[in-house]
């Protein structure tokens, strides 16, 4: 376990934007997870997914590296963000966009998409 | 495995006694829940610790016996 804690660790440092989720982007497995890529690609933010799927332990220990017992979960320079009811709605109100500038992360939203 | 919209009402209402608790059964299938909970012991929360604070009055259920509850938590006002 304290592995699979180290490697989440590094990979939240070594991106900037890191979504946890189950499926692909291309392919995204479940609901949830498709939200949050396709806000992520209506802001044009570059993102490194990583398929939860692929790696029992990793679903798992994700999980309990945040307290949070659910996938999608999303990463922010290192913080964690939140899953995608919270993505959703910082995304309705701008708060995701405000967050993106503050930590210097370049996004080039397109026009305004409706997201489900 | 599924959980009934009854069980969760009380769970919730067992952590959060003096909530507005809406629940909604997106799919009808005892497995896709959407939870409306307005209470002041979210007041100064962050709203990832609110959602924590919910998951962690279902126990452990959710992700497991409860596969999908979308949360929408709030703070009442005067």
């Amino acid at each position: 376990m304290s592995q699979i804690l180290d490697q989440i660790r590094n990979d939240i440092a070594s991106h900037n934007v890191v979504l946890y989720m189950k499926g692909n982007e291309k392919f995204p497995m479940c609901g949830f997870s498709a939200t949050i890529v396709q806000i992520l690609k209506t802001l044009g933010v570059e993102f490194k997914a990583i398929d939860v799927l692929q790696d029992m332990e990793l679903r798992e220990g994700i999980k309990s590296f945040t307290n949070w017992p659910t996938i999608p979960q999303l990463y922010l320079k290192g913080e964690f963000v939140g899953g995608c009811d919270i993505v959703r709605e910082m995304y309705q109100t701008g708060e995701i966009q405000t967050l993106l500038s503050e930590k210097g992360i370049p996004f080039s939203p397109k026009d305004s998409e409706k997201i489900a | 495995m599924a959980m009934t919209s009854d069980q969760i009402k009380a769970f919730l209402r067992e952590a959060f006694p003096d909530a507005l608790i809406e629940l909604q059964d997106l799919a009808g299938d005892n497995d896709h829940f959407s939870a409306s909970i307005t209470t002041k012991a979210f007041q100064g929360k962050t709203r990832i610790q609110q959602h924590q604070m919910v998951y962690e009055a279902l126990q452990g259920h959710m992700g497991t016996r409860l596969h999908a509850l979308s949360l929408k938590t709030q703070v009442p006002t005067e």
